[in-house]
C-alpha cells in the first residue's frame, strides 16, 4: 500500500484543485450560480442543433478565471457523419 | 450606520459558530456595539461559545413572534460591555421563524447596533436563506477542503439569488474567511493552498485563520478565542479580520503560535 502511495506521489493538493474545478463548473451551471453560462449553453446548443444533430450532453461551456482575463471555452462534440456535413465541398481538391 | 453581517458556509463544522463568537468580540473589544444572533433554532451552540449558556431567557422566536421585548432577549457579554447575545430557540424547530419576524428584528438590532452579526446553521434550508436574507454583507466561512469548498460555491450562489440585496439588484459583497488552514501541510501540496481556493470561489479574502488547539480550549472555557487568549495565533488572526472588516488595510499574514524551548519542556502556559 505505502509501496503504491510512493509510485503516486505524495501531493494530494493539486488532485482536490482539479476535482474541484471540474465538479463547480457542471455544478454552477445546474444550480444556476452561473446563469449566464447556463443560458449560454443552452443557446448555444439551440443554435447547432438547427443544423446538426447533437446530444445535449455534448455541449460544454467553461470560464476560466485569470488574473486579467476570463476565457470562454466552448467544447461542442459531434458525430463524424454529421462533421463530415460541415466540411467544404470540393472536388479532388486538397482535404479542407 | 449598522451592517448587518452573515457568517454561512453550507458545511457544516467548519467554524462559523467560532468565527461569529470571535470576530463578535474582537469588533466589541474595539469599542463597537455589537450582537451575536444565533439563527440554528433547535442545535443553537452560539450560547455555549459564548458562555451565556445558562443567561438564555428569550430567544430569536419569541422577539420575532413580538412575545418579548427585544430588550428582554438580549444577553450583555460579562467581559465585554459593548457585546451582545440574541440566542437562537433550542426547543422549537426553524418552521417557526416567519420572515416578517425576523425582518422586524433586523430592522430593530439595526437601530442598536454598530455591527449585527449573524450566525448561520449549516445547509442550505429555510434556517440558512433567513439568516442571510437581511445581510449587507457575507462572510462565507470554508476549509481547504474539497467539499467545504463545494459548499462554500453553493452558498455563494444562494447570496447572490437569495437575500433581499440581491433581489434588489445589488452587488451582494462576500467575504472569504480561510480557517482550519494548515501553512505546512499546504507548503507540502497535502492541503489546499490560499491561491487554490480563491481562485476556485473569486471572492476577496478576509482571513486566514490557522488550525490551533486555542480554538477547542476557548470552546472548553466559553470564551470566544479572542477573551481566551488574545495573544495566540487564531485570536490575531481574528483580529486583523475584524480590523479589515472595518476598514482598515492590513496585510494578509498567517500566525503561527511560536514555540520556544521552554514551552516544549513545561508545557502551554496558563490562560
Amino acid at each position: 500500500m505505502k509501496f503504491f502511495s510512493l509510485l503516486a506521489g505524495r501531493r494530494s493538493a493539486p488532485l482536490a484543485r482539479e476535482r474541484l474545478q471540474i465538479l463547480l463548473t457542471h455544478e454552477r451551471g445546474a444550480t444556476g450560480h452561473s446563469g449566464l453560462i447556463a443560458i449560454l449553453r443552452e443557446d448555444i446548443l439551440g443554435v447547432i442543433a438547427k443544423h446538426v444533430d447533437v446530444a445535449p450532453d455534448k455541449v460544454e461551456v467553461r470560464v476560466e478565471n485569470s488574473d486579467e482575463v476570463a476565457i470562454l471555452e466552448i467544447d461542442v462534440e459531434i458525430p463524424r457523419m454529421a462533421a463530415r456535413a460541415m466540411m467544404p465541398r470540393e472536388r479532388g481538391g486538397r482535404a479542407a | 450606520m449598522a451592517e448587518v453581517l452573515v457568517v454561512t458556509s453550507g458545511k457544516g463544522g467548519v467554524g462559523k459558530t467560532t468565527s461569529t463568537a470571535a470576530l463578535g468580540a474582537a469588533l466589541a473589544q474595539t469599542g463597537q456595539n455589537v450582537v451575536v444572533v444565533d439563527f440554528d433554532v433547535g442545535l443553537r451552540n452560539l450560547d455555549l461559545v459564548m458562555g451565556a449558556e445558562r443567561r438564555v431567557v428569550y430567544d430569536l422566536i419569541n422577539v420575532a413572534n413580538g412575545d418579548v421585548r427585544l430588550q428582554q432577549a438580549l444577553i450583555r457579554d460579562k467581559r465585554i460591555d459593548t457585546l451582545y447575545l440574541l440566542a437562537a430557540s433550542q426547543t422549537r424547530d426553524k418552521d417557526a421563524l416567519s420572515e416578517e419576524g425576523v425582518r422586524r428584528c433586523i430592522a430593530e438590532l439595526r437601530e442598536r447596533f454598530d455591527w449585527v452579526i449573524c450566525d448561520s446553521p449549516a445547509g442550505i434550508e429555510r434556517g440558512a436563506t433567513l439568516a442571510m436574507r437581511y445581510a449587507d454583507l457575507a462572510v462565507v466561512v470554508t476549509n481547504p477542503e474539497v467539499s467545504s469548498v463545494r459548499d462554500s460555491d453553493r452558498i455563494i450562489g444562494l447570496l447572490d439569488s437569495k437575500t433581499v440585496k440581491a433581489a434588489k439588484g445589488e452587488r451582494m459583497e462576500k467575504l472569504l474567511l480561510l480557517t482550519r488552514y494548515d501553512k505546512v501541510r499546504a507548503g507540502r501540496g497535502d492541503m489546499l493552498s490560499i491561491d487554490d481556493v480563491l481562485e476556485i470561489l473569486s471572492i476577496p479574502l478576509l482571513g486566514i485563520i490557522p488550525e490551533s488547539e486555542e480554538v477547542l480550549r476557548a470552546s472548553n472555557l466559553g470564551a470566544p478565542v479572542t477573551i481566551s487568549n488574545a495573544t495566540s495565533a487564531p485570536a490575531r488572526a481574528y483580529m486583523d479580520a475584524a480590523r479589515r472588516l472595518n476598514g482598515e488595510s492590513v496585510s494578509m499574514t498567517i500566525p503561527s503560535d511560536r514555540s520556544t524551548l521552554l514551552t516544549k519542556l513545561f508545557g502551554r502556559r496558563a490562560a
